[in-house]
């Protein structure tokens, strides 16, 4: 599968990244040498092998759903890039 | 002998029998890092005060005839993204240039358990991604062997500083060999522990199922003391492993007669330097002059773990730096106008190329319509690699091999084509696919530049880790020295 510049600019949009005209010429070229290298992994036969997501036979991990006190609000405050009232101030959303 | 010169262990008993103070010690590595640092840049930032403090208050504990436990006011220096509360941690990116943390990681709050003097923050290639340190977005760190070639990455400052003297162990971390391919490029010991053996809690993520945190030390005594202190089941990491943690300076006899040990023959490809193949046929000599018995194999499916990697390890990336959009902490683009301009603005500002490269990459793998032919097969294959492991050590104790093809590169060698300095990861990536632990040691020189033999062992198993290692390090004197500086 080879990409072309506008799967790069669609996946731009997506991980929220603004690419100059020369980065997506560049990437594009660099990710479809990278993804070339990975149709190697199209040689193997995996039809029938489970898809491994984590390697500890671990599940669920929970604690007790007990009320413990939070980080205090200077804190969690202390390195926002713009805080107004005890709150983070970001340009306007809708 | 300087005393920025010595291990930890070494120290630790001049310490006890009162030969020197904490402050004494903390002093001469400071004075190493003011003498060396320029060359080296090592290190993002230095928390000298609060470490001669901190040593002050360990000479005091002693004075008082308080019992000290062994790395106690022993100064080390810690990898850039593991949170350490009040001071600057920064990842070596951007991004989080002027991030304080509120809180210390888990490992941290061990040290400092054990009255760990901390020094500073050591330089890496951002976020942890890249194989020079050349990636890190404020300066590339030297390697101390030979200043104009790489220490290795990504915890590249780490072991540089170890390997230079400027700091009596480190903790790096590893996600697709970041701790043992510079720590064989820069003659240290470095290990990765197994999958969840060590808390992942505070550690700023890269790729949340191949991550660990590891010791980097001038010996392996030293790293099985480290390990002893940070190992362990931390109920703040939901991936923490709940085993039992042995002291695993236990292991460290010097017998290994009867030990099996396999040789990969996967892991030694074309384009390996004829130095390095010829420093680690004298390795396995030296394992079966000690006793051990060495035998080739097979991991049939290693070439497809580099594959496998680069596209498990982006697409969780992409996935663990969704977070950085400018609101709560972090760099902002001030100038933006709404809020997805900022998320833009933010993001492509804030990361370097390497760091955007892996998330387009990741997020690529992850998107509808390619999950499945990319993602999910490579996930298929990790299982087929971890199979080729469990496999190999049901008849071994361990595995060794080179730890890279090659020597410490020179900057700018392999800068330029992502896809070479991926190559450059090869003999350590299948490890992390598979959660083993494993270690680099050093086992010669190329030109002067140190080469490192990579030991590997089943989950939990770092004990017969420890074994071979310490056996081989005792028959050898790589360990003991040092570069010209």
């Amino acid at each position: 599968m080879s990409i072309d510049k506008k799967v790069v600019e669609h996946v731009a949009l997506l991980a929220r990244l603004k690419l100059s005209e020369e980065e997506k010429e560049i990437y594009t070229e660099q990710l479809n040498s990278i993804l070339g290298y990975m149709d190697k992994l199209n040689k193997l036969d995996t039809s029938n092998i489970p898809p491994t997501a984590h390697v500890l036979p671990l599940k669920n991990v929970y604690r007790d759903d007990v009320v413990k006190p939070s980080m205090k609000r200077e804190k969690a405050l202390a390195n926002a890039p713009v805080e107004v009232d005890g709150q983070f101030k970001v340009p306007k959303i809708v | 002998m300087k005393l920025h010169e010595f291990t930890a262990h070494e120290l630790h008993h001049k310490l006890v029998n009162k030969e020197v103070s904490a402050t004494e010690l903390t002093r001469s590595v400071l004075e190493r890092i003011r003498s060396v640092e320029e060359n080296i840049k090592a290190y993002v930032s230095l928390t000298s005060e609060q470490a001669l403090a901190k040593a002050a208050e360990v000479d005091q504990k002693i004075a008082a005839g308080e019992k000290i436990l062994p790395l106690a006011g022993i100064p080390a220096a810690i990898k850039d993204n593991m949170c350490t509360q009040g001071v600057r941690t920064t990842c070596s990116s951007k991004m989080l240039e002027n991030f304080v943390p509120p809180y210390d990681a888990t490992v941290i709050e061990k040290l400092n358990a054990h009255d760990m003097v901390m020094v500073g923050k050591l330089n890496m290639d951002e976020f942890a991604m890249g194989s020079s340190t050349e990636n890190s977005r404020f300066f590339p760190t030297r390697n101390p062997w030979n200043t104009d070639t790489v220490p290795g990455g990504s915890s590249g400052g780490a072991v540089a500083a170890v390997a230079a003297d400027e700091a009596v162990y480190a903790l790096g971390s590893d996600t697709g060999g970041s701790i043992r391919q510079p720590a064989a490029f820069c003659g240290v010991v470095g290990l990765k522990p197994t999958y969840g053996y060590v808390s992942r809690y505070g550690l700023i993520a890269f790729a949340s199922s191949l991550d660990q945190i590891g010791p980097v030390t001038k010996d392996v005594r030293d790293n099985a003391i480290i390990m002893n202190a940070i190992a362990g089941h931390d109920s703040k990491d939901s991936t923490s492993a709940n085993v039992k943690v042995p002291d695993f300076t236990s292991f460290l006899t010097g017998d290994i007669k009867g030990m099996k040990i396999g040789i990969p023959k996967e892991y030694f490809a074309e384009g390996m330097q004829p130095n390095v193949k010829a420093a680690i046929e004298n390795a396995i000599k030296t394992f079966t002059d000690l006793g051990a018995v060495c035998e080739e194999m097979s991991l049939p499916h290693t070439e497809y773990a580099l594959p496998a990697y680069y596209i498990i390890a982006p697409a969780e990336a992409s996935s663990n730096l969704a977070r950085y959009d400018g609101v709560r902490y972090g760099y902002r683009d001030v100038q933006a106008e709404d809020v997805v301009d900022m998320f833009k603005g933010t993001r492509s500002e804030g990361f370097g190329t390497e760091v955007k490269r892996r998330i387009m990459l990741g997020t690529y793998v992850l998107s509808s319509g390619y999950y499945d032919a990319y993602y999910l097969k490579a996930l298929k294959v990790r299982t087929l690699i971890k199979q080729d492991f469990d496999r190999a050590f049901e008849k071994y104790d361990v595995l060794i091999s080179p730890i890279s093809p090659t020597v410490a590169f020179r900057f700018g060698e392999k800068a330029g084509d992502p896809l070479s300095m991926y190559l450059s990861d090869v003999c350590t990536i299948p490890i992390n696919l598979a959660g083993i632990p494993a270690m680099s040691i050093p086992c010669g020189f190329s030109d002067g530049l140190p080469i490192g033999l990579q030991i590997m062992a089943k989950a939990f198993a770092e004990g017969e880790i420890y074994k071979a290692a310490y056996a081989f390090e005792q028959a050898t004197d790589y360990h003991r020295r040092k570069p010209n500086l």
